[in-house]
């Protein structure tokens, strides 16, 4: 196992007011997401646990594009991964983000 | 175009929506009472399996295992639903921690059910003894809220079926309904072969397998209740129906479910395949069962009859 921690200064706050969300499940070639509306408004903190050695250079690009796409300030990601690849975490990250700007609690 | 999400009633989502290919969550949110589910020891406490990391293996949050309580037709139910692609839905120390302090829950309250969307592969192996463990202290606490008048339904769907202690917490079940994919047994077939030998089970005949271990099989020789079809609202329905069927439980319940079971040894213990089980029993053209559409098997398991009503 291998631990990251990602740390990104945000243009503008997530969407909606639900404090949590949670996607995904943590099988092979695949993650989940737990999503958590607990920084201020400027930050996003991405934490990973994933089962595949070596990938950080790959996972900071990802997580790089991800913020620049979707400006998820607030956020606290964490991140139980089983393998997944690049496209399979992109779709995941994105899916949590609609999900906590959804109505609800 | 296809109409957008939000335009589609909850009903015809859970109609549309495969109860195989479904996550957990997905089933639960789709099962019971639009957004009446309320989780205890949600992801976000991170409960997580204590055991994982020694064997550098990566943990899920709520540890394969969502409970909870919500609504089901405007009624209250206690909800475990089982992740089956987390490491087989197999029950670990916390996984089965959850299951067994829901059930104690149910036992004092009394008068709320219980429904466990079973998805496992049996004991996880990594913490073997702690698994085993669970499933007795599950066991224990499932007969315990049933004596206290508290009914459990079982619903078996999911691409791990129910096997190992799965299969025996299922038996203890007060009621059980099961779709074609969902399998039902103690041993899987790779655990049957490799201790029997390929002449006692081909693990690797996927018919074989359904035949004996699936949905349809479990249907007619009363393993299971009602027969679903593979979508939630299928479920709901027949967890609703369950709910409706399940009488009281004590010693003479018990009593009637051993000599059912006795009886069905003696009827078809000499019975070499399911085809002569399913012929015992009277049905014409056996051989054409595994590939009847769901409602013309429902209809044929009618047919049959059930067998909760006095035993189980």
């Amino acid at each position: 196992m291998e631990d990251l921690n990602f740390q990104h200064q945000v243009r503008a706050r997530a969407g909606g007011t639900r404090q949590r969300a949670i996607v995904g499940v943590v099988a092979s070639g695949n993650l989940e997401v737990l999503v958590e509306r607990s920084l201020p408004d400027a930050e996003c903190v991405v934490d990973i646990k994933t089962a595949a050695m070596g990938f950080g250079a790959v996972w900071s690009a990802v997580i790089g594009d991800f913020v620049e796409r979707y400006s998820p300030g607030g956020l606290k990601f964490s991140i139980n991964d089983g393998g997944a690849r690049p496209d399979t975490v992109s779709l995941r990250l994105a899916q949590a983000v609609r999900l906590i700007a959804e109505a609800g609690q | 175009m296809t109409a957008p999400l939000k335009d589609i009633s909850p009903a015809e989502r859970a109609r549309s929506t495969s109860f195989y290919e479904a996550s957990a969550r997905t089933r639960l949110e789709l099962l019971l009472d639009a957004g009446s589910f309320v989780e205890f020891i949600g992801p976000e406490q991170r409960e997580a399996s204590p055991h994982l990391k020694i064997f550098d293996l990566p943990e899920q949050f709520d540890d394969g295992i969502i409970v909870g309580h919500g609504r089901l037709d405007g009624s209250p139910v206690f909800v475990a639903a089982q992740e089956g692609r987390f490491m087989g839905g197999a029950f670990g120390e916390v996984h089965g921690a959850k299951l067994t302090g829901l059930l104690r829950a149910a036992r004092q309250i009394g008068s709320i059910p219980v429904l466990i969307l079973f998805d496992t592969g049996g004991v996880r192996l990594q913490e073997a003894n702690a698994g085993e463990l669970a499933i007795a202290e599950i066991m224990r606490a499932l007969m315990e809220a049933r004596s206290a008048g508290v009914k459990v339904i079982g619903l078996i769907g999911g691409r791990s079926g129910c096997y190992g202690g799965g299969g025996l917490i299922a038996g203890c079940c007060s009621a059980l309904a099961v779709s074609e994919p969902g399998r039902i047994a103690v041993s899987g077939p790779e655990v049957i072969e490799t201790n029997r030998g390929v002449e006692e089970f081909d693990s690797r005949d996927r018919a074989l397998v359904w035949r004996t271990m699936g949905g349809k099989h479990r249907r007619l020789i009363g393993a299971a209740d009602v027969f679903a079809d593979d979508n939630v609202q299928d479920f709901r329905e027949a967890a609703l129906e369950l709910l409706g069927l399940v009488g009281p439980f004590g010693l003479d319940r018990l009593r009637a479910e051993q000599r059912r079971l006795a009886d069905r040894l003696r009827s078809f213990g000499g019975c070499g395949d399911a085809v002569d089980i399913w012929t015992a029993e009277g049905i014409a053209h056996a051989e054409a069962v595994p590939e009847l559409p769901a409602d013309q098997f429902i209809a044929l398991a009618n047919r049959i009859g059930r067998t909760s009503r006095d035993a189980r």
